[in-house]
């Protein structure tokens, strides 16, 4: 297969411009005869059913939880960056360009990111027109702040619940269209497998989650708005139905998965109190601007943190990156954090944590400050852990926050499946192998709300699609192997639940796959999860049926799907033999420790082919050309 | 030190199903597990055993998608001020204790199966009128319009709900007045809202009726047992907003409110 990403010719800053000239239309009395299904109501896909539904599709919007408001997108908490240059700092498009680039250590697309930090800007317009109640100054303008070690400020918030508000906003815009009848939407519904007929995507399957009637639906293209697939590692700060299910399905049909080892663990997380967690709460990244991070010097220094005097205080971030210190990114943090822990000196039950404290910015600005600053997460941090904040440091440690992999996509956001469009966290495009804070909730609206409602009107423009009827030999092909699925893990009468088999996963990704990576760690887990698997189609138990509410069942699907899409990511960790972004391959860094890059061998996308059952995948690259951003290596020190 | 905890959980096989009390031992709790936790712990043991795990609502487990809401002993979202039930720990029980577990109960809230309610009726009332018409891409420049911080405060405060339904199962007549205020100052304390804010409340109010929430009497139930805390202030600029309305709207809209 040649892969072809189908980048506009000309320059960078041109390129969307020109697309968007050229680019086929839809004569607008035709479009209500085009019926579009869109899988997910997070920030990408309500922005992208809302929009498409103003412009005259039919639409069709899924999600699994009993609200679209409630997608995962919700709990976003920072912000979203947009190249406004609103406090005259010095950005522009070109920067936050530069800077997403830079950050995902050039293993992102040029094209793709120029056009992502483009539309940045349109969409704090959108989202101030729908109501979004942004942070303002007393003037009535829109405040901004910086994030994630960014040199300007241009990221936008609404108190801690940056995702909450737009989310809102995206759901609010889809709403308006259910009541006008362009959207038809469907909670409580699960996708379970694509349908092609022709070699093109024209539905999908579902489960209705309360009856647990298998149907099918069909239309003329599909999106793929489904999120990210954290929850491979169990543990994370994504929400627990995160899944995999939608984009894994479609990649066993035959769209390419790109990166799908580009994980990003995020530094400031609340670690592990038991072996009943059952998911991990991430304090924002705000608290690193005035939070210090330690560790005692010495290994097994169980001592309460106060009686530590700073002399037998390691500040490692200070210490090794003199120039970000404790804002340093993500991907540097984390791994600094893991070191210091496995050095034996990490603090707090099972020595998985350290300290971020802020005793010197209580000194130096008074408790009040510090209150009006971070008083809600100090709240949230004591509500968890029973500890105050303001007297004892917190502890802290990095968790599984954010997938940059996903299904490879063109310039158009298509996948290798003609029709099958993907947007969001569930594609691989902007982040390369680092996402900065605030980019995500950017893209997922410039995908949906600015991109995808001119290409598919390419797409279907240019393609001369058949009418497909519900009783279609392929769709009802489609509907009874999902039948025969569910049957099939209803049936195993085995031991373990689907629960059991996810946190043994988990475990075996965090290890093995997770902040740092090496060659017979990923080989083991190469061994460990096809047996696991096997034990999985062996031993598990499902009570209940499948013609009810059944969350055993829904949970058994989603570990099945992880249990394959885990094998595949270590495939990629093991193959890209470098360091990048989240990919640390501990056989491949400098002799100080940090991460060395491969541009002659990795510079590419690795995206993979489904083998077929119990077969190897199918390596294709995407070479990646960096004609505007110079190859470089990143230095926080 | 591990509680032992008794547990009264309302079972019930399905929408249309006779639901009753059934009463489980949680031995072995730890005071940092979050309410869920313990739940997830129940369940593994009663999947072990081969019975049916209690199917309950939950997503992001921070407190910010509303999809979690139990009545813990009468109390919707349990006994903690501004918590949401996923975000309740154990600690906040006491060794020993028995702790009754039911459903949000409200007609316009039908259960689906054990603790798991339908909730479509909110998203109903959102699509009446809680937005602001504005199609993608015809928005001025975000600084173009300036809006005062503390109305931008205030829409924010408002906006904070997270549609959970607490204020409903906690209300004696089932209102969902909070949650639609909320919505109605969201967007009416903001210039962007001016256009249709009269036409908005007229038409969430008229659509509450119709789903068969109960009348507002102003108990405040709803306003304790937010998780968010949204002020019962916001009913009293609706019930203006919806008189307002009233009064000086034109008659379609009116009638589409159903005369109150
Ligand atoms: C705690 C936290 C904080 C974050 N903070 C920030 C931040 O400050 N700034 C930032 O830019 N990013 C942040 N992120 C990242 C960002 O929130 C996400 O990447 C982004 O919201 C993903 O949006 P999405 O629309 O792609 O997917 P989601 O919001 O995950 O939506 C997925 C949708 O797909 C549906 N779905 C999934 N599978 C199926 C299926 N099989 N069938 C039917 N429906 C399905 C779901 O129901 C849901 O509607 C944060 C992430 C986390 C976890
Ligand atoms: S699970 Fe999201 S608010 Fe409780």
């Amino acid at each position: 297969m040649t892969l072809d990403a189908r980048i506009p010719s000309g320059p960078v800053a041109q390129k969307w411009d020109k697309h968007k000239f050229e680019m086929k239309l839809v004569n607008p009395a035709n479009k209500r005869k085009y019926h579009v299904l869109v899988v997910g109501s997070g920030l990408a896909g309500a922005s992208a059913a809302a929009t498409m539904a103003e412009l005259g599709y039919q639409v069709s919007c899924f999600c699994f939880q009993d609200s679209p408001r409630r997608a995962h997108s919700i709990a976003a908490q920072g912000g979203i960056n947009a190249a406004k240059n609103y406090q005259n700092d010095g950005d522009s498009i070109y920067r936050l360009f530069y800077d997403t680039v830079k950050g995902g250590d050039f293993r992102a697309r040029e094209a793709n990111v120029y056009r992502l930090a483009q539309i940045s800007v349109n969409i704090i317009d959108q989202c101030v027109a729908q109501g979004v109640p942004f942070a303002r100054e007393y003037g009535g303008l829109l405040a901004n702040r910086s994030f994630g070690g960014a040199q300007v400020s241009r990221t936008f918030y609404a108190r801690g619940q940056t995702g909450q508000q737009l989310l809102l906003g995206a759901y609010q815009a889809l709403e308006k269209e259910v009541a006008k009848g362009g959207v038809k939407m469907f909670a409580r519904t699960e996708m379970l497998d694509l349908i092609q007929v022709g070699g093109r995507a024209r539905g999908i399957v579902v489960r209705d989650l309360v009856s647990g009637k298998i149907s099918s639906h069909v239309g003329d293209a599909v999106i793929l708005a489904t999120g990210g697939y954290g929850n491979v590692f169990y543990l994370s700060t994504n929400a627990k139905g995160s899944n995999t299910t939608a984009i894994w399905r479609a990649h066993k049909q035959g769209a390419l998965f790109g990166n799908p080892c580009f994980t990003q663990i995020h530094p400031t997380c609340i670690p592990q109190s038991g072996d009943y967690q059952s998911k991990l709460t991430l304090m924002s990244e705000s608290l690193r601007n005035d939070g210090r991070v330690w560790v005692p010097k010495r290994e097994g220094d169980t001592r309460a943190p106060h009686l530590i005097p700073d002399a037998e205080r390691d500040y490692y971030l200070e210490r090794k990156y003199p120039s970000f210190g404790n804002l340093s990114p993500r991907d540097i943090a984390s791994r600094a954090a893991k070191e210091a822990c496995d050095s034996g000196r990490g603090v707090g039950p099972g020595g998985l944590g350290v300290y971020l404290d802020f005793r010197d910015a209580i000194n130096r600005l008074g408790r009040d400050k510090i209150a009006e600053r971070y008083g809600n997460l100090f709240e949230m941090y004591q509500r968890i852990t029973d500890e105050d904040p303001y007297q004892v440091p917190m502890r802290i440690y990095p968790a599984v926050h954010y997938t940059m992999g996903g299904l490879w996509v063109d310039y158009n956001l298509m996948s290798t499946i003609p029709g099958l469009h993907v947007l969001g966290e569930a594609n691989f495009s902007d982040h390369g192998a680092n996402r900065l804070g605030a980019s995500a909730l950017m893209q997922g609206l410039a995908d949906g709300y600015f991109i995808i409602p001119y290409t598919i009107g390419h797409y279907l423009a240019g393609t001369k699609l058949e009418p497909v009827s519900a009783d279609h030999p392929d769709v009802r092909a489609a509907e009874r192997a999902v039948e025969e699925r569910t049957k099939r893990l209803l049936s195993i009468g085995g031991k373990r639940s689907a629960q059991s088999f996810h946190r043994e996963l988990g475990r075996i990704m965090w290890d093995k796959c997770g902040m740092a990576r090496d060659a017979s760690g990923l080989r083991e887990a190469l061994q460990r999860i096809p047996a696991l698997r096997e034990e999985f189609w062996s031993n598990l138990t499902v009570p209940g049926s499948g013609a009810e509410l059944n969350q055993s069942l829904e949970a058994a699907g989603r570990v099945a799907d992880f249990l394959e899409l885990a094998e595949l990511m270590c495939t990629d960790a093991l193959h890209r033999e470098e360091s990048c972004g989240g990919h640390f391959r501990t056989e491949h860094q400098t002799e100080d420790g940090e991460a060395r890059r491969d541009d002659e061998r990795f510079a590419y996308v690795a995206a993979w082919g489904h083998g077929g059952e119990g077969k190897a995948p199918v390596l294709h690259k995407e070479p990646l050309a960096f004609e505007n951003v110079q190859l470089a290596t990143r230095s926080y020190k | 030190m591990p509680m032992k905890l008794t547990l009264r959980v309302w079972r019930q096989a399905g929408p249309n199903a006779d639901g009753a009390f059934r009463e489980y031992q949680a031995n072995d709790v730890s005071p940092d597990m979050s309410f869920l936790e313990m739940l997830d712990v129940v369940n593994e043991q009663l999947t072990a055993k081969g019975e049916v795990p209690i199917a309950f609502d939950h997503d992001c487990r921070e407190g910010i998608c509303g999809m979690c809401g139990l009545m813990i002993n009468g109390s919707a979202h349990g006994p903690m001020p501004a918590t949401t039930t996923c975000q309740l720990h154990m600690r906040s029980f006491a060794d020993g204790e028995t702790i009754t577990i039911e459903p949000w109960r409200a007609t316009a809230f039908p259960v689906l199966r054990d603790l798991c309610v339908d909730r479509s009726a909110l998203d109903r009332i959102v699509q009446a009128g809680g937005f602001i018409s504005v199609q993608t891409g015809n928005a001025p420049d975000g600084n173009a319009l300036p809006v005062p911080k503390q109305d931008a405060d205030a829409a924010m405060d408002a906006a904070a709900c997270i549609g959970c339904g607490a204020c409903v199962a906690a209300c004696p007549n089932a209102s969902a007045s909070l949650f639609t205020a909320a919505k109605v100052a969201h967007l009416g304390f903001l210039p962007q809202g001016q256009p249709e804010r009269y036409r908005r409340a007229l038409k969430m109010v008229a659509q509450m009726d119709l789903e068969h929430f109960g009348g507002c009497t102003l108990f405040g139930e709803c306003q304790e047992a937010c998780p968010k805390e949204i002020s019962i202030d916001t009913i009293g600029r609706m019930n203006k907003d919806y008189l307002t309305g009233m009064l000086f709207e034109p008659a379609e809209n009116q009638k589409a409110a159903g005369a109150g």
